[in-house]
């Protein structure tokens, strides 16, 4: 069996090795723990208690709003990543540096905040109330906080590959006649398509797992704002380490087959472009 | 972290932190009491009292940590090796899941007087300035325009306590059937906008964020809201019936065997029998167990018709009724059942 490309650079061995030696330690072997757990139940206890009425609604609404927040991201983490990478201006290494501090926040305190923003009574909460709209405590504010906490990884993940796009191609579709929508169409969009999935892909995961900023906006009724990370924390409560169990391996394998599809279709794209 | 004052911010801290230990320098013993949410206060009095007459007893100097949270997390985090040596939870179910599991003797509730409970404490309604929905008994929260916070009965024990003072009121009316009851109890969650996970929590929700026009909360809960916040933003309404809390405390044999700690932490437990500690308990807005002690605070704590956790079958009954998987709680949020 051939396992290694000739390389230029030597060491394959200890390298693979270390490779294998950390993925094991680090993110196998926990996951193997969590995928053994939930068996205790039995293969038929384990289905019964993930195809509960109450989990299902809390997976679709996990699931649900983790996608829409990602797909809200993507139009608008290109813009700003755009806007980082091909423009100069006064402010932008402060600009810069608000982009990360989603990531850098503890998430209890980006929840507090956006609850705090968001409560009927509070500033933006007291100005949508008489219009109708209710963001704090109903799924629109489990929206709110996903687009919170995902837009760094679409910005963060779309700028080298802007950064890497030739000008000259733009250039050269001008020269040829090209409109501004056919060269953002055809040249531009095309080339940032993978990484606009791949941006997708991350910021979707990290919104499925998404706990802390969630939990304080959300409301968690059963059945209507109810995260699935809050019902694992509820059955650890309960002392139920099976069923907690059980729901993250669920949620595992869908994040894991969804970032799996992803990965193949970008990679499909890369190679037909 | 250590709450000397409960302001408005540091209500929002414990709702935001959740579980947490308070730091003590380092002594020649320490005692870790691993308790539910709201007796912060209240154990930060009773520690500093009990701390002064141990060492008049004993002649040894003592420090003792909190931690706080909901109920069952607490309950989970000791089953999981925190150190406690001693246990102050909401409700009796908490620490029996700790000795079915062997961190204590199953008989452990026989060991104290008063079902190891030196303090009780019931479930009242804290309504909001002039009480403007006008409610003044459980019927009123299901009216059309009332809006209701409790915390969620699955991790806050407060909440188990809420969801059996409506449930006593529902099954006490005349005509009550197995059904209608568990109307009663659909149509009031029907009125919850948000589930918080711990009375602290839901306390927050209602008094900082403004949501809501009733809490369902601790007695001692609700005093404490009026303390903090003013008096006149809050009134207490005593409903027609409730139900009696036993918050109860005990010993982890595990922990103290291993720790060489047994000798004052059961002292520290016999302490909250004192009438030096059950007036620290009063003034903490506890209903004291000691009748002298109760009749001086007669006033702050008014009698009512109160159901107790046996007209339940007991704890643990009462958990698997109600608010296990597929329980009556499950059951009431499930759509078509």
């Amino acid at each position: 069996m051939r396992i290694a490309q000739q390389s230029a650079l030597p060491g394959f061995a200890p390298t693979f090795a270390v490779t294998l030696l950390w993925l094991s330690l680090i993110v196998l072997i926990p996951l193997a723990a969590l995928a053994l757990r939930p068996w205790e139940l039995g293969i038929l206890g384990v289905w019964q208690s993930v195809t509960e009425p109450r989990v299902l609604a809390a997976l679709r609404l996990s699931f649900g709003t983790a996608a829409f927040a990602a797909a809200v991201n993507v139009p608008f983490g290109l813009l700003i990543a755009w806007v980082m990478v091909r423009y100069r201006f006064y402010g932008r290494s402060l600009a810069d540096s608000l982009i990360d501090m989603p990531l850098a926040l503890p998430t209890a305190v980006a929840g507090i905040s956006l609850t705090a923003l968001f409560a009927p009574k509070d500033w933006i909460g007291a100005l949508l109330t008489p219009l109708g709209i209710k963001v704090a405590y109903t799924p629109l504010g489990i929206l709110v906080a996903l687009i919170f906490v995902g837009l760094p990884f679409v910005v963060r993940t779309l700028e080298p590959i802007i950064m890497d796009l030739p000008l000259e191609a733009e250039e050269v579709a001008a020269t040829l006649g090209a409109t501004r929508a056919q060269i953002i169409l055809r040249i531009v969009l095309p080339a940032l398509l993978p990484a606009l999935l791949a941006g997708f892909g991350a910021a979707l995961a990290r919104g499925v797992g998404e706990y802390g900023s969630v939990i304080f906006i959300a409301g968690n009724m059963p059945m209507i704002s109810e995260i699935a990370p809050l019902l694992i924390v509820i059955r650890l409560e309960q002392l139920d380490y099976a069923g907690a169990a059980a729901l993250g391996l669920v949620m595992l394998l869908a994040s894991f087959i969804i970032l799996l599809l992803l990965n193949l279709l970008q990679r499909r794209m890369t190679v037909q472009a | 972290m250590q709450y000397r004052t409960i302001s408005r911010r540091s209500l929002l801290a414990a709702a935001a932190t959740g579980p947490m230990v308070s730091a003590a320098s380092a002594a020649d013993t320490g005692l870790l009491n691993v308790s539910y949410d709201p007796t912060r206060e209240l154990y930060r009095d009773i520690n500093r009292a009990f701390i002064a007459a141990w060492q008049k007893k004993a002649g040894q100097r003592i420090t003792i940590n909190q931690s706080h949270g909901g109920s069952g997390a607490q309950a989970r985090a000791v089953l999981d090796g925190l150190q406690a040596d001693v246990v102050t939870l909401a409700l009796a179910a908490d620490i029996d899941a700790l000795a079915k599991r062997g961190l204590l003797a199953v008989d452990w509730q026989a060991k104290l007087p008063d079902n190891s409970a030196p303090t009780t404490s019931t479930i009242v309604l804290l309504v909001r300035k002039g009480n403007p929905k006008g409610i003044h008994d459980w019927p009123d929260l299901v009216r059309q325009d009332v809006s209701v916070i409790t915390p969620n009965p699955k991790t806050s024990g407060g909440a188990r306590w809420n969801f059996l003072a409506a449930l006593a009121w529902a099954r006490a009316q005349p005509n009550a059937t197995d059904g209608s009851v568990e109307e009663f109890m659909r149509l009031l969650f029907r009125h919850v906008p948000v589930l918080d996970t711990g009375a602290r929590g839901a306390t927050n929700s209602f008094v900082q964020r403004g949501i809501g026009d009733v809490l369902i909360a601790w007695e001692n809960e609700a005093w404490l809201a009026r303390k903090e916040i003013g008096a006149d933003e809050f009134s207490i309404v005593y409903p027609s019936m409730s139900i009696l809390a036993e918050p109860p405390v005990a010993v982890v044999d595990s922990v103290v065997d291993r720790k060489g700690t047994r000798a004052v932490a059961e002292a520290y437990l016999q302490f909250l029998y004192t009438k030096e500690a059950q007036e620290i308990v009063a003034k903490n807005y506890y209903r004291p167990r000691d009748p002298t002690v109760a009749t001086q605070y007669a006033e702050r704590y008014p009698a009512m018709k109160l159901a107790t956790i046996q007209d339940f079958g007991g704890w643990s009954t009462a958990q698997a009724t109600y608010f296990s998987d597929g329980g009556m709680f499950d059951r009431i949020f499930t759509p078509g059942r």
